[in-house]
């Protein structure tokens, strides 16, 4: 445990020692800013519509209007930006050859891969929570199912994790970063698209494709909803990451 | 304390090491001799858990590097070739993540980081940054993470390559005065640093042990004798030829493989004057025969001295009689980093050697 901390402190401060972290944060908080106020726009125009008319004005919650589009934004967004955060951190380790020191060491590579999966959810979790914002700003104005919202965080938390694990996986397998980049957003995007594919088809082949799309994991966090099926679908996927990480870190038969 | 048994590294089918066999006792400083290529970072990275040996067995203070590795790396300390640092921290930061990982208690862990940065003369720039240090003080951190933790074992790859001349003597005076009781292994192709530092002498030749012995009576033990130089106004090519009989007759090589090497002109001699060094057999003293040749054709004897032989000719005396350096299949060895200086890693000059005895 004190291995996973030390490599935690290390990997985190490398973040921070790069400008990776303040662009990332920075974009991620213009992007996820302009839906915001887009949302909260058409919800306002829609309240003042709504405003003579007190049986539509039951139809208008902050929920439906403002939230689950913001969430399905962000998910996007985090497809795009995610294997940005992971790929340096076996892919940087072995360009430089500091991963034949850290190998050296008396430290489990469990320990390493736990520690730097860690701090990149940390470095993550920094902007997201600067998103609370959001909702806060909702919350003044007016009100705030506060349910969804929170299952809402709790699937980007699952799917930052599921793209974490991945990322590593991706990033052990080359020297160079940005080949580590391009693996994360080919697979994040057919993961994503496996969906439209399930839709195409029929029968089993539909039913497996439609599972295993991220696309039909993340509309029942936005409704407040935390089914066991997608929970299990994000715990199977962080998992297999990892172990894929693990063992290519294991075979470690590297032509540095 | 380190113990190695058959071992043998093969990518694809091309063999880095192959049956490498030797064992080092408790503070010996053991000098391991190779070309580019001979298998040295290899047998280095398997003795550090870095990579597993395809067969064969080592073991660290009697952990097996394979089996026990977490146990036998608590017993190592290792600096890679061109050492490679966490280059985005301070050198003090550095070192506490390298204390905690080798679990050093977090209440001795400043006295030790204190202790290994003023071993290493390093003290003074514990708040820079690594990678806005000079190479030699790079050097210098990357030997203090490997002192943390007081290992029993050194494993230093090419602890002076890159390096210019003075940061070179800093490196192994400190090398040399941190060995203390430790077990030391380092790795160079730079011969008299082995004479310098080492109590004993590895020479791999592509992946192979050539010889195992003192730098200083290596020579005798593969049966070399010591070295003749001659310096006569004569035409090198036929000296070299007359030599070359006289040190093995009636064998048909060139003299350069007979043990007969044609040294560069000493300064303000001009070309008509040719220096040679002759590498005699164990129990033979050339040295009056070589007077007479000369003499006996005329030409004038400027020089004529020996030396006991050379770690230098012991080595190339190996590698030659091996099939050469450059073999065809010879195995390349996975090189961490392209900056591989070669600057400082030519043969001393033997123009400059001691005059030895006569």
């Amino acid at each position: 445990m004190r291995n996973v901390v030390a490599i935690f402190q290390r990997e985190l401060r490398a973040y921070f020692a790069s400008p990776i972290v303040y662009v990332m944060a920075t974009i991620f908080l213009l992007i996820t800013g302009a839906f915001f106020y887009l949302t909260v726009r058409a919800y306002a125009e829609a309240s003042l519509r709504a405003a003579g008319q007190p049986f539509a004005a039951t139809y208008l919650n902050s929920t439906e209007i403002v939230f689950r589009p913001i969430f399905a934004n962000v998910w996007i967004i985090m497809l795009l930006m995610m294997p940005l955060l992971t790929m340096r951190l076996f892919a940087e380790e072995r360009r430089q050859g500091t991963i034949e020191l850290l190998l050296s060491y008396p430290v489990r590579d469990g320990d390493v891969i736990l520690g730097k999966l860690l701090a990149v959810f940390a470095a993550f979790g920094l902007m997201l929570v600067l998103t609370f914002a959001y909702p806060a700003y909702i919350a003044a104005v007016g009100t705030v199912e506060w349910g969804p919202v929170v299952t809402g965080y709790l699937g980007l938390v699952a799917l930052a994790f599921a793209l974490f694990a991945w990322g590593m996986f991706f990033s052990t397998l080359t020297e160079n970063q940005i080949v580590a980049a391009l693996i994360g957003f080919g697979f994040a995007l057919l993961a994503f698209i496996l969906g439209w594919l399930g839709d195409a088809t029929q029968g089993t082949v539909s039913t497996v494709l439609r599972y295993l799309s991220i696309q039909g994991h993340l509309e029942s966090f936005a409704r407040g909803v935390l089914d066991t099926r997608d929970v299990v679908y994000y715990v199977l996927a962080t998992t297999l990451g990892l172990f894929l990480t693990w063992r290519t870190l294991d075979a470690r038969r590297w032509r540095a | 304390m380190i113990q190695v048994e058959g071992l043998t590294k093969r990518y694809g089918r091309i063999s880095a090491i192959e049956g490498l066999s030797f064992s080092v006792e408790k503070g010996e400083i053991v000098g391991f001799l190779g070309l580019n290529g001979a298998g040295k970072t290899t047998t280095m990275r398997i003795l550090t858990g870095f990579i597993p040996p395809t067969r064969g067995r080592a073991s660290i203070a009697g952990h097996d590097v394979v089996t026990a590795s977490l146990e036998a790396r608590r017993h190592v300390g290792y600096l890679p070739e061109s050492a490679p640092l966490y280059t985005d921290m301070p050198v003090r930061a550095y070192l506490d993540f390298v204390g905690k990982v080798k679990g050093v208690a977090g209440s001795e862990r400043p006295g030790k980081i204190d202790a290994v940065l003023s071993a290493c003369g390093i003290a003074h720039v514990a708040d820079r940054q690594i990678g806005r240090l000079s190479k030699g003080y790079r050097q210098r951190v990357g030997l203090a993470q490997a002192l943390l933790g007081d290992p029993d074992v050194l494993v230093l790859d090419e602890p002076t390559s890159g390096l210019d001349p003075a940061q070179i003597r800093e490196i192994r005076e400190l090398i040399r005065h941190l060995a203390g009781t430790r077990t030391v292994i380092l790795s160079t192709h730079i011969l008299p640093e082995v004479e310098m530092i080492c109590s004993r002498v590895l020479i791999v030749h592509r992946g192979r042990l050539l010889a195992d012995g003192r730098p200083d009576t290596i020579g005798r033990e593969q049966g070399l004798g010591g070295d003749v130089t001659v310096a006569a106004a004569a035409p090198a090519d036929t000296l070299a030829a007359v030599l070359a009989d006289l040190v093995a007759p009636g064998d048909p090589r060139p003299p350069a493989d007979r043990g007969v090497t044609v040294l560069p002109a000493a300064p303000g001699e001009d070309g008509a004057v040719a220096r040679l060094r002759v590498a005699q057999r164990v129990g033979t003293d050339l040295r009056p025969e070589i007077a007479r040749a000369v003499v006996s054709r005329g030409w004038p004897l400027l020089e004529l001295h020996g030396a006991a032989a050379t770690l230098e000719s012991v080595f190339i005396s190996l590698v030659t009689k091996d099939g050469g350096p450059h073999a065809e299949d010879d195995a390349p060895e996975p090189v961490a980093d392209a900056a591989r200086a070669e600057g400082t890693g030519a043969p001393a000059d033997p123009a400059a050697e001691p005059a030895g005895k006569e």
